[in-house]
């Protein structure tokens, strides 16, 4: 009889599976959850989920009693806090849970939770909080843990530690500032020149464009420098990059304006070069606020736990990670990972190396044994006596290993072709026809200087790439794919082959499917298993807790695990015991997968047969990509899934197993050496090496915490049903941009046609400029979202909050 | 017919006014957070203790 219900937990929306608890007339999955709305409505603080229901984080796998035990170091505090004095200390977290306003609402309101927090504040788009704390009242750690038991705990990491600051962009919002208050200004001023009033007031006039050359000063001297120095670095380096006719643009028109005012013949083109300057600006702007909103450069050592327990003299200590050093005795408790390699000198050890191998079933060690960093413990504690430090260790090895003649990416980029040629021959149209026309006209010489440089602005054609990538990247974030710099749109859209990684990727982590193989259990034997399989923090048993719905009526006395071999205990004085087949039926069973078996007084009942759940999206997504891309499938993992791969992939694509870290990166290798471009999709340290050699890495994450360096991108779980759209849109991008290109350059080629015969006045080529910009902008910016709304990517602006 | 100048001064006075209010808004970092303060204005404030206060009138 199926005993579960499908409500949902009411703080975090979870169906509760069987076990649920209540406080009053709301049910919830679990204690944890309870406790956290019991703060909550303690503190008056139930608005929480009138903002969005369910708003909160499960809290199913509960926090270590002692987890941030570390933090009382006085070492390890100070490199995480701001600022301390004697009433209060300030600390900033980044905690990656917050995701809505709900978040925002309870955790700036944490003040009412503990006294001990004067306030705190958040920063959205940086899942920052700073809070300012009574560190008498409230030590660091509780404050942590107090986090952490509202299910918002704060991902501290080493490069915390090291205190690396992202730099600030203010200095170009200044910029911008400067150059719209001078550039509307100056436009209003010129207003009557532009209707081609001739006013009598000679001193007005002049007063007109003094002013106006007042207010261009600080544009060319404080808003333009970002072109300036860029054009110098690039002349410097030999190039004409893109910023070197803009700069000549901005210097040469300042200087003609100029020379004009005081040689009386016009007022000055300030309106254009200040405009040149705003514009392009503004593209900038745009373009870097996507950028930080993805805060992506992790680094490597973001991956390991920030300190560990070092035994000396007998006596634990926490140290921060930096500081272990060869033959130190490490202790690693459950569930932690293992951050050196070293030897086993106490206890069993039951790594879990699915972050290497791709294999869950963990890996006895005995003790001598050599334990390699980057697995986790599970189950009791082991100490191990570190024989190699954090930084040679297996994994960074792996990682660091650039794979030996891997080529470059030839760079495509449109811009850099532009960098080489565009420049030149504008330049030498300038001078050319500046040169020809000094024969016969001076003034129309230097008009034909100055227009063509304005007009033959490829600024158009850098916007208008810059926009379309950013409101791309923008849109691909919304969905949940967050690139790494726009180079990664054209290296997703010119890609033929895809590969998977098998565990993780197409298998969704932790949710095993299982079904239990002899005669059906009655519904006795199910609580009593069900309760056995509830003791231990084995991910086997937690899944069979899970599927048969422990309750918490039945004790358990004298449990005991056994690494290796599974659990036993009297479960209401009966003998259950789960784990490894007893000897008399061993022969009679072949390993397919993963397998449980159960007997309860000494009585054997069967078996639970443990199939990874691939994920339910997979066919739609896979009916969007054959036909088009190859497909092949690399796992670390037995071929016991084969049969099913091929039925979920239509023999459509190569499927291989067993496969080494290594040897993913000599396939990806050998593809790319017969000419195919290749994406690898796949999560994981052991995937690293592979997908930095792929031309395009995806790492698949489904929390925020394992990022992946040395990806292109990381794709949330969830929306790798989405891959095909993806594609689509980055292919699309190309042929926008395309688009946009050849629509400026016919701008230019119009522009110029006037220009070169010197008759068009600088105004309108300023004039000109802008509207082609503004025009093109608008065309990109538009094309690209009406395709992603074609594709039902959803582009909608609901800043980062994905349950608003 | 230069009182205009007189008027542009001023009003470019005020635009600089603005310019500055600008320049403290990015220095004070308000334009590092878009998100939240949206959200904030809409949520309540804690139920007042005392409630043998009278209500302000506006």
């Amino acid at each position: 009889m199926n005993t579960r219900s499908q409500t949902q937990c009411f703080h975090c929306g979870e169906p509760c599976t069987g076990h649920t608890t209540r406080l009053g007339d709301k049910i919830f999955c679990c204690a944890g959850c309870r406790s956290v709305y019991s703060i909550l409505d303690n503190s008056g603080l139930c608005a929480y989920y009138r903002f969005n229901p369910n708003a909160g984080n499960t809290l199913a796998s509960p926090v270590k009693k002692d987890k941030y035990d570390f933090l009382t170091d006085p070492k390890i505090e100070q490199q995480l806090l701001n600022y301390r004095d004697d009433s209060g200390t300030q600390a900033s977290f980044y905690i990656p849970q917050i995701h809505c306003s709900s978040c925002l609402y309870l955790l700036e309101n944490l003040h009412r939770v503990n006294a001990g927090v004067i306030s705190c504040n958040i920063n959205f788009p940086k899942k920052q909080a700073t809070i300012h704390f009574n560190h008498h009242e409230l030590p660091l750690n509780e404050l942590v843990a107090l986090l952490a038991a509202l299910g918002y705990e704060p991902y501290i990491s080493l490069s915390d530690l090291d205190k690396k600051k992202p730099p600030a962009a203010k200095k170009i919002l200044y910029q911008l500032g400067v150059a719209g208050f001078c550039f509307g200004n100056i436009m209003l001023l010129s207003f009557p020149e532009y209707l081609g009033l001739q006013g009598d007031d000679p001193l007005l006039k002049d007063a007109f464009h003094y002013i106006a050359l007042v207010l261009a000063l600080p544009v060319l001297l404080f808003s333009a420098q970002p072109f300036f120095m860029a054009a110098w670095k690039s002349i410097r380096q030999g190039l004409f990059s893109i910023d070197v006719p803009v700069a000549l643009a901005i210097a040469l028109t300042f200087g003609r304006s100029v020379y004009e005012l005081y040689a009386g013949t016009s007022g000055g083109y300030f309106d254009s070069m200040t405009g040149i300057v705003f514009f392009m600006l503004a593209g900038r702007v745009l373009q870097q606020k996507t950028y930080r909103a993805l805060s992506f450069e992790r680094d490597y050592t973001a991956y390991f736990p920030v300190s560990v327990t070092r035994i000396s003299n007998g006596e634990a200590s926490p140290v921060s990670l930096p500081g272990v050093k060869v033959n130190d005795t490490l202790r690693i408790h459950h569930g932690e990972l293992i951050a050196a390699d070293g030897i086993l000198t106490r206890g069993k050890a039951m790594i879990d190396y699915s972050f290497v191998t791709g294999e869950s079933m963990p890996v006895t060690k005995e003790m001598g044994e050599i334990v390699y960093a980057g697995g986790r413990q599970t189950g009791s504690s082991i100490e191990i006596l570190t024989i190699k430090e954090v930084a040679q260790s297996y994994l960074t090895a792996l990682w660091d290993k650039s794979a030996p003649g891997k080529k470059e990416m030839p760079e495509k980029d449109l811009v850099n072709v532009l960098n080489r040629y565009f420049s030149g021959i504008v330049l030498l149209l300038a001078v050319g026809g500046a040169a020809y026309w000094s024969f016969y006209d001076t003034y129309r010489s230097w008009n034909v200087l100055t227009t063509v440089l304005i007009v033959a602005c490829p600024c158009a054609l850098l916007l208008s790439s810059s926009f379309t990538n950013a409101n791309i990247m923008r849109i691909l974030a919304r969905n949940k794919l967050y690139l790494r710099n726009a180079a990664t749109i054209e290296k997703i859209a010119a890609t033929d082959h895809i590969i998977f990684d098998k565990t993780g990727t197409l298998t969704g982590s932790g949710q095993q499917a299982l079904q239990f193989i002899g005669a059906p259990l009655s519904q006795k034997n199910r609580h009593l298993v069900a309760a056995l399989a509830a003791q231990s923090l084995h991910p086997l048993s937690k899944a069979i807790a899970l599927h048969l719905g422990a309750d918490d009526r039945y004790q358990v006395k004298g449990f005991a695990e056994e690494p290796g071999k599974g659990i036993e205990g009297f479960v209401n004085g009966e003998l259950v015991q789960l784990g490894a087949p007893p000897v008399s039926v061993q022969q009679a069973v072949t390993t397919h997968g993963t397998q449980v078996h159960v007997s309860v007084e000494n009585r054997y009942l069967g078996y639970f047969n443990f199939h990874q759940h691939f994920r339910d999206s997979l066919e739609g997504m896979l009916n969007g990509l054959f036909n088009r891309f190859r497909l092949s499938v690399l796992s670390g993992d037995t071929g016991h899934e084969e049969p099913k791969l091929h039925k979920i992939f239509k023999h459509q694509a190569k499927l291989l197993f067993r496969q080494q870290p290594h040897d993913k990166m000599n396939y990806i290798r050998q593809l790319q050496e017969s000419g195919e471009r290749v994406m690898m999709i796949g999560d994981g340290l052991n995937d690293a090496a592979a997908l930095q050699q792929a031309d395009t890495g995806i790492a698949v994450s489904e929390g925020n915490h394992y990022f992946t360096p040395a990806s292109d991108a990381i794709l949330d779980a969830e929306s790798l049903k989405l891959l095909p759209r993806f594609i689509a849109l980055c292919k699309a991008n190309s042929r926008i941009i395309l688009a946009s290109f050849v629509l400026s350059l016919l701008y230019n080629i119009a522009g110029l046609y006037f220009a070169l015969q010197g008759i068009l006045m600088p105004l309108a080529a300023a004039i000109l400029m802008p509207a082609s910009s503004l025009s093109i902008l608008l065309l990109t910016y538009g094309s690209s979202s009406l395709v992603a709304r074609k594709l039902r990517l959803s582009g909608m602006d609901t800043g980062n909050g994905l349950r608003d | 017919m230069s009182v205009i100048l007189i008027l542009l001064l001023a009003s470019l006075g005020v635009a600089l006014f603005f310019l500055a209010a600008f320049i403290w808004s990015i220095r004070s970092g308000q334009m590092d957070d878009d998100y939240s303060p949206s959200r904030r204005i809409l949520f309540d404030d804690a139920p007042t203790e005392d409630l043998n206060k009278k209500p302000t009138v506006l």
